[in-house]
């Protein structure tokens, strides 16, 4: 146990040295903050907006984002200490490949979920200060901690990425490929069959599909509760759909825990 | 159990799809023995002591370790007493040496505080504790590979291994480490080292093994090795000013015609020879030189190639 929490406090002050908790939290607090004033912007008006469109723009925006970040972070995280040698060595030291991938996900998890909560949690505080009304807290309640699951998935994604990968170089082209794949591609291949394939999917078998990306699960999550004039699209049939939100949360966690299973496997076949 | 060898490695032999590592090695290293493991890149050294770190799992054999299967996972109490120096590490640039030996000594299972105690006594040790506050980005390749040792010495290991320990090294460094070898071996510690620089090695090694293409040429205590290689003894006499090539006795130990004076003499005729050098008045000094580990070890890997031109023949003709 002490050596996961040595490999985790090794790996969030690395996330501090290298200043990425800074960057990360002030990306998304200035975005954050930034939608919340000026969302109505192009309608004339600035100000606070209507807190489903804030949430709505919040959440389009970090299904971006929040990947593509997660993927920086983690995508050397094994393939850059093997290149170096460290990862030979740790090896040989009383650590478990499993412990030391646990103490990896803890740190920079640690670090992509504290910027999450700093980051959108400092706009939800100002909402909440100006509005005054419980129903922000619910309603950030929810974006964050999907955002803080949505992260860690990616962080999870990202060590399949570097533990099959052989070089740096190739990890990162692969991490872009992946994040590509799921913030436009799945959704694009999604719109095509929705328009292509006529009575083809129905109601439920669009939601089913679309549980097999973990950025459209954090859109249903979010859109699933506000009002359906701020959402369209696919989504806006996806959302009508039975799943409730714990069931979403859980597949949500899913992708979280089934790509660490997975990296676990490689890592344990892994010869060095 | 002190009867029982620390490592003992028995018909162990590493194959990968295309590749045969390591050909049925069998070696045993007792406490405090000092172990030389010689050999060409690819010879498969590094093979050898993942197989003993428990990295990888041999192909067949059977490795032990202070009385466990190192790949198992029982070996976990072995790999706090084992210390590592891999070839070619470079450690976490961004770091500080003391925060790199810290992180490594509580991955040894120190405790927060004693970490840091220890990592400075062995950044003192190893002669970098001067900067040990700059980050490991900044020093030298010698500065590196003494971070290095200290990584090593995490834990006060039973056994040691060292992967080219002595590359990028000063000379005195190099003294300096020979030096922190034959203390550990003094105190217990089994050590198996790995290196190309053969000058300087002998004094400090117990056995010596060598390597070529996965398999073990000889093992043994050098002047085994040198007895079995019988390499001639080289004698060079002074002040004897061309007397020697009227010698019956000696002219034939003369290394050529013009050569000046310098005999090379079979290990059991060295006596005679000395004595009848002695014979002559005017002689002023004798050096004698043995043979020393590059010869033996050029010997050794001479005689495989022979061995080797031979299997190609057969193979050719086969084909």
């Amino acid at each position: 146990m002490s050596q996961i929490l040595a490999v985790a406090g090794k790996e969030f002050h690395d996330g501090l040295r290298n200043r990425w908790l800074i960057s990360i939290t002030i990306i998304f607090a200035i975005l954050s903050i930034g939608l919340t004033y000026f969302g109505a912007a192009a309608s004339g008006a600035v100000g606070v907006t209507s807190l489903s469109t804030t949430v709505a723009s919040l959440a389009s925006l970090a299904v971006f984002l929040i990947p593509l970040i997660a993927l920086l972070l983690s995508y050397d995280s094994f393939v850059g200490e093997q290149e170096s040698g460290t990862l030979l060595l740790l090896l040989t030291y009383p650590i478990s490949k499993t412990q030391l991938l646990i103490g990896k996900f803890i740190g920079q998890g640690g670090i992509i979920a504290l910027a999450t909560v700093l980051g959108f949690g400092s706009s939800a505080l100002i909402l909440y200060v100006q509005i005054n009304d419980v129903e922000v807290l619910r309603l950030f309640g929810t974006f964050i901690s999907s955002a803080v699951l949505l992260g860690l998935s990616f962080t999870a994604i990202a060590y399949l990425i570097s533990l099959s990968a052989s070089e740096k170089s190739k990890a990162a082209g692969f991490a872009l490929i992946i994040w590509f794949l799921f913030a436009l591609v799945f959704d694009l291949a999604l719109l095509a069959l929705l328009v292509g394939v006529e009575q083809g999917v129905s109601q439920q078998g669009l939601t089913q599909i679309m549980m097999f990306s973990p950025s459209d699960i954090f859109r249903l999550v979010n859109l699933a509760g506000l009002d359906s004039s701020d959402v369209n699209g696919a989504l806006a049939i996806a959302i009508k759909s039975s799943l409730s939100q714990g069931q979403l949360f859980s597949v949500l966690l899913a992708w979280v825990v089934i790509p660490l299973v997975g990296a676990n496997f490689i890592f344990k076949k892994k010869t060095l | 159990m002190t009867k029982s060898p620390l490592v003992s490695l028995s018909n162990v032999g590493k194959l990968y799809p295309r590749l045969t590592a390591l050909n049925s090695i069998d070696m045993q290293l007792n406490k405090g023995e000092v172990l030389g493991l010689f050999g060409h890149n690819g010879a498969g050294k590094t093979t050898m002591m993942k197989l003993i770190l428990g990295v990888i799992s041999p192909s067949h054999g059977e490795v032990n370790v202070m009385g466990v299967a190192p790949d198992t996972k029982e070996a976990w109490h072995m790999r706090e007493k084992v210390g590592y120096l891999p070839e070619n590490v470079s450690f976490y640039e961004h770091l500080t040496g003391l925060e790199v030996l810290t992180y490594f000594a509580k991955l040894k299972g120190f405790s927060r505080q004693e970490s840091k105690k220890h990592a400075i006594a062995l950044l003192e040790q190893v002669g970098v504790a001067h900067a040990m506050k700059r980050p490991v980005k900044t020093y030298s390749k010698g500065m590196r590979q003494r971070l290095g040792l200290a990584q090593a010495f995490i834990g006060h290991p039973k056994l040691l291994l060292l992967d080219e320990p002595t590359v990028g090294l000063d000379p005195i460094a190099t003294a300096d480490f020979y030096q922190t070898v034959d203390q550990l071996k003094s105190q217990g510690t089994s050590v198996i080292l790995c290196s190309h620089v053969l000058p300087g090695v002998e004094q400090h090694i117990d056995r010596a093994m060598i390597l070529s293409s996965g398999n073990m040429l000889a093992m043994g205590t050098l002047a085994e090795l040198r007895r079995e290689a019988n390499l001639p003894i080289k004698i060079k006499p002074h002040g004897l000013n061309g007397a020697l090539r009227q010698d019956s006795h000696l002219a034939k130990y003369l290394l050529n015609e013009e050569s000046i004076d310098i005999l090379t003499v079979p290990d059991k005729d060295k006596l005679t020879t000395l004595r009848q050098l002695l014979a002559y008045e005017s002689i002023s000094d004798i050096d004698v030189e043995k043979a020393n580990l590059e010869q033996v070890y050029q010997y050794y890997l001479s005689q495989h190639k022979d061995g080797d031109q031979t299997g190609n023949t057969v193979k050719e003709t086969l084909s």
